[in-house]
């Protein structure tokens, strides 16, 4: 069974129709990239699995988002739990400005109740383990977060989400703010937590979806234009404004 | 306004039209050679190979060149690598085209065994084959690339005969025959090893233009035929 599908999904902000009839499925435990232009409703879509869009004034939305089975957009879904259970990490690494250790903890903070100081201190050891941070830090868990490197930053992220055991990571260009060297670490690392989690990338690389995601879908203009085999997508689209869009044709 | 991208295929697209057109003249040169005994003309299909090696090294370049670059994708990305299997098809076609040039070298001195008459048939099989599947590529025409795949047969047909003509006329009743039967037993084989490489490039065009493989999928072309 699908980690997420959508079903006739529409978004509007205000009067703009951003999401036009989105039917999609997203495989668990694999890598799935959304492409398109700017302004396609990629980024809008993947916000759309944790319901970020509720903070935006004027949104409104229409048919169905199943993670697990359910419906998340139904009115009584639990929002904590969600966003638990679906992380997000975003275009520029936010750590808190509080220590490396606090910053993993934070979920647990707000989701566990009378956890002990060693089970705290095992979350952050593995958390960092799991985003090969460990090794790096061990010594220093209570320096600034915001001290560290840009990729450590969005490492650190990463390990913040990871320390609630979520099962759906959603990355909104997590890449674009870093050299070439840090990026190919960091789709390492999305390959390794693709064990483990269900992961959705929003990018503008072409390349980088390419090289990294199992599943494949383009949007223009708000509609889901092709979804389908990564390899197929590249090499073969279907459409031919997706075809245009990836050999640099469109517009 | 035309990219850089676009003008750059558009030169590759030229490149290998030049490598068709020097292995055509290859096949042409080489068999007239042979028909007219014409000793001159077999060497310098010999001499010219190193032009084709030359211009097969080059394209072979601007291809890595560009995908290093530009990072092509979809149409963009199986148009070059089908263009550099076919540049490596043509190569090969031009390298036969010598082969049967050094046929024709130990052949010219010595009496004509036979008047040629299905080794020039062969020939203008082979020639057209050529031809279709270079202007298949050219025009990114799936019609006339299966065109090419349904030629393969007739030339197949006529190797045969020369095969049968060759040993049953000639070689088993007179074996002072055999030295120079061989040498044309040989061109018929080079001449269907010509056809083979133009299958081997429509199937690549078909793939090129519309992303099917149908290479070692015969199944898949008599479903569409």
């Amino acid at each position: 069974m699908a980690k997420i599908a959508t079903r006739k999904l529409n978004l509007w902000y205000g009067d703009f129709h951003a999401l036009k009839d989105v039917n999609a499925s997203f495989e668990p435990k694999k890598i799935t990239a959304i492409i398109g232009p700017s302004g396609c409703g990629k980024s809008t879509l993947l916000r759309v699995f944790n319901r970020m869009n509720d903070l935006i004034e004027g949104v409104r939305t229409d048919g169905e988002v199943l993670i697990d089975g359910a419906n998340i957009l139904d009115p009584c879904a639990d929002l904590v739990a969600l966003r638990k259970k679906v992380g997000m990490v975003f275009q520029r690494p936010n750590p808190f400005p509080l220590s490396i250790y606090e910053n993993i903890i934070f979920g647990e903070r707000i989701h566990g109740a009378g956890i002990t100081r060693d089970e705290l201190d095992g979350i952050v050891e593995k958390s960092l383990k799991d985003v090969l941070l460990w090794d790096e830090l061990k010594d220093r868990l209570q320096a600034p977060a915001l001290s560290l490197s840009l990729e450590q930053k969005q490492r650190l992220c990463i390990a913040r989400l990871i320390a609630v055991r979520p099962d759906v990571l959603l990355m909104d260009e997590p890449c674009s703010t870093l050299d070439p060297q840090a990026t190919a670490r960091i789709e390492e690392l999305m390959r390794e937590l693709k064990n483990n989690y269900t992961i959705i990338i929003v990018t503008h690389n072409m390349q980088q979806a390419a090289r990294i995601s199992d599943d494949a879908g383009f949007m223009l203009l708000g509609e889901l234009i092709e979804f389908g085999k990564t390899d197929q997508l590249f090499t073969a689209p279907q459409d031919r404004r997706t075809e245009d869009y990836i050999t640099g044709r469109y517009g | 306004m035309e990219r850089h991208f676009d003008q750059e295929l558009k030169e590759l697209n030229e490149d290998i039209l030049k490598m068709g057109a020097l292995a055509e003249e290859a096949i042409y040169k080489s068999v007239e050679a042979l028909k007219n005994r014409d000793q001159g003309m077999a060497k310098s299909v010999i001499d010219n190979d190193a032009l084709v090696d030359q211009l097969e090294l080059a394209i072979d370049e601007k291809c890595i060149d560009f995908i290093a670059r530009y990072q092509p994708m979809a149409k963009d990305l199986r148009f070059i690598t089908t263009g550099m299997k076919i540049n490596a098809e043509l190569e090969r076609i031009a390298d036969i085209a010598v082969d049967i040039a050094q046929r024709t070298l130990e052949l010219v001195d010595k009496p004509l065994l036979k008047p040629l008459v299905d080794i020039p048939k062969l020939t203008a099989v082979a020639q057209k084959m050529v031809k279709a599947a270079i202007d298949s590529f050219v025009r990114a025409d799936i019609a006339l690339a299966r065109q090419v795949l349904s030629s393969e047969p007739e030339a197949n047909e006529l190797r045969n005969l020369i095969h049968q003509e060759l040993v049953d006329d000639y070689m088993v009743k007179d074996s002072s025959s055999t030295p120079r039967a061989v040498q044309l037993l040989l061109i018929a084989r080079f001449l269907e090893r010509i056809c083979d490489h133009t299958t081997n490039i429509a199937e690549d065009v078909i793939y090129m233009v519309q992303a099917e493989v149908v290479k070692h999928h015969p199944e898949k072309l008599k479903k569409e035929n």
